[in-house]
């Protein structure tokens, strides 16, 4: 019997296989956008076949309903930074073995949850005036949007704080730091990079639901959309128009997400 | 707030009591797993806690510096002295004595636990700047001397993710000497190590009692234990079976569950052995 003796490949064809992965990956990417240019493509060239778009209101109002995008970006950036506050000290209180500060975490997430975000929108503009609260539509829109996503976003802490290993807090609470800071200093650093993705994730859906405060008539994209599509009875081109700015917000916003979470994935972990 | 700070390995060899558990019980619900633990630790003293699985050694150990708390017994380390809160009433005062003891006793965890977002030098100042107020340039002079000390100050600048086990647990102990406790308490440090690395935490926690360093270390390396040890305490379900020189109890104990315990483990060849 003669022993096999392996012999290690030759680099050329380590080279050769290197190329054929490399051909197969870019041609997969080549036919991934392929396929989006055609079902986009399709989709316009319907839309004009059909519909008698006009593509002079396009190039008018276009520009117009894109700086609705501004106030857009703007209430959901303060939106999510409030959100993300209320949060933490939500995801405090439910955690708290205090009855009394657990409950009105609780009952909050709760309230929250259990109702819809449009009621509390009109909740905060409509029905707080009655009881002397009279707030201009921004800020009871950002208002509205920080508590509704801060319910949500308080469970999401609440995992992401537990999810810390136990042993982190032992250790920390071996060498004597104080009870405070332990959750400040080691905690909640740590819980923090577990829900930088759902904070993200968040932030993604914060975008298209401040479109709901166009009800209160605050001039951003949404609103400015319906306001000259009814105006102008092209409501159709409008609301394509909005819809494609949403859509790019949320391409572009997803791709930074993407990237941060690469590199804190990199990081220390 | 500073505390002053004594340097544990220049103690003069077997001193005055350091450490002093008594009476120490534990119950989940109605199950004990410890039922009336006495021990005395002196300065320079290194003691063994040895015994199976499930017999109650690590929960002792987490009882010294309350991260469990007892539900009878109290704790004394240099002076502070702390009765166990069974009913978990858990006062600020309470709370407050828990952290004097913690700030005197140093623990080094079988999971190393260090903190993963920190760089090693700023786990070894985090606690000496925040905790006992030592300034950052002392801090960082005295976490440079002790990460020299355990082999590794060329990895200050280095995250935890980047070591070896057996680095993070030497970065662990330099963590805990930080601190200059009075007494170091090691869980089972290199049972999640693999076996090549045990060695490198061995010697570094030998020279430290050869150094007179004041330790209760909860371990499975037995050989370890006769060579390091000054007394060897074994433990069966919540007791002290027995306990004394590593030379009478590991080669001529007098109890026969010792032996038996001894036996068993003298046959398995590993070197690690679970955790309890």
């Amino acid at each position: 019997m003669t022993a096999i003796v392996t012999t290690p490949l030759p680099g050329s064809i380590l080279a050769q296989m290197e190329a054929a992965q490399e051909r197969a990956r870019r041609s997969f990417r080549l036919k991934f956008a392929a396929t989006w240019a055609a079902l986009i493509g399709l989709l316009m060239l319907g839309l004009i076949v059909t519909g008698n778009v006009d593509t002079e209101f396009i190039s008018i109002w276009g520009p117009f309903i894109l700086g609705g995008a501004g106030l857009t970006i703007f209430v959901s950036a303060v939106s999510i930074t409030f959100a993300t506050l209320l949060a933490l000290v939500g995801a405090m209180g439910r955690m708290s073995r205090n009855p009394i500060i657990n409950g009105v975490a609780s009952l909050y997430v709760s309230l929250v949850r259990g109702t819809p975000l449009i009621v509390q929108i009109y909740f905060i503009y409509l029905a707080l005036p009655q009881v002397g609260i009279i707030l201009p539509a921004v800020p009871a829109g950002i208002i509205a949007l920080s508590f509704n996503y801060g319910a949500y976003m308080t469970e999401v802490f609440r995992a992401g704080i537990q999810a810390v290993p136990k042993g982190q807090r032992e250790a920390a609470q071996s060498l004597g730091l104080p009870e405070q800071q332990v959750m400040r200093r080691i905690v909640l650093p740590q819980a923090f990079r577990i829900v930088i993705p759902a904070i993200g994730n968040d932030f993604v859906s914060m975008l298209k639901d401040s479109s709901l405060v166009s009800l209160l008539a605050v001039e951003e994209l949404l609103y400015r959309a319906k306001l000259v599509g009814i105006q102008n009875f092209r409501s159709l081109e409008s609301l394509v128009i909005a819809a494609a700015i949403y859509w790019v917000l949320t391409i572009v916003f997803s791709y930074f997400q993407q990237r941060l979470e690469v590199r804190m994935a990199r990081g220390d972990r | 707030m500073t505390i002053p700070i004594v340097h544990p390995v220049v103690a003069p060899h077997l001193g005055d009591p350091v450490v002093r558990a008594l009476g120490i019980q534990k119950y989940y619900g109605r199950n004990y797993v410890l039922r009336g633990i006495d021990l005395e630790v002196r300065r320079g003293e290194a003691v063994m806690l040895i015994g199976r699985s499930g017999s109650g050694k690590t929960t002792f150990l987490r009882c010294v510096n309350f991260l469990e708390e007892p539900s009878a017994g109290s704790i004394e380390i240099d002076g502070v002295m702390v009765v166990g809160d069974p009913l978990h009433e858990r006062s600020r005062a309470h709370l407050e004595q828990i952290r004097q003891i913690r700030i005197r006793s140093g623990m080094v965890f079988q999971e190393f636990n260090l903190f993963p977002h920190m760089s090693v030098l700023q786990n070894l100042i985090e606690a000496p700047t925040k905790v006992l107020g030592v300034s950052k340039a002392a801090a960082i002079e005295r976490a440079e001397m002790f990460l020299g000390k355990v082999g590794l100050a060329e990895k200050r600048d280095e995250y935890p993710a980047r070591l070896s086990g057996g680095q993070k647990q030497r970065v662990a102990i330099a963590r805990a000497l930080c601190m200059e406790p009075k007494v170091l308490l090691f869980d089972e440090p290199t049972s999640a190590l693999d076996p090549e690395l045990i060695g490198e935490v061995l010697r570094v926690m030998e020279d430290l009692a050869h150094e007179g360093a004041t330790m209760i270390v909860v371990t499975h390396e037995l050989h370890f234990a006769q060579e390091a040890a000054d007394r060897v305490v074994f433990l069966q379900e919540g007791l002290i079976v027995e306990e004394g020189p590593p030379e009478k109890v590991l080669n001529d104990p007098d109890d026969e569950r010792t032996r038996q315990f001894l036996r068993r483990f003298l046959t398995i060849p590993t070197a690690g052995g679970g955790s309890d």
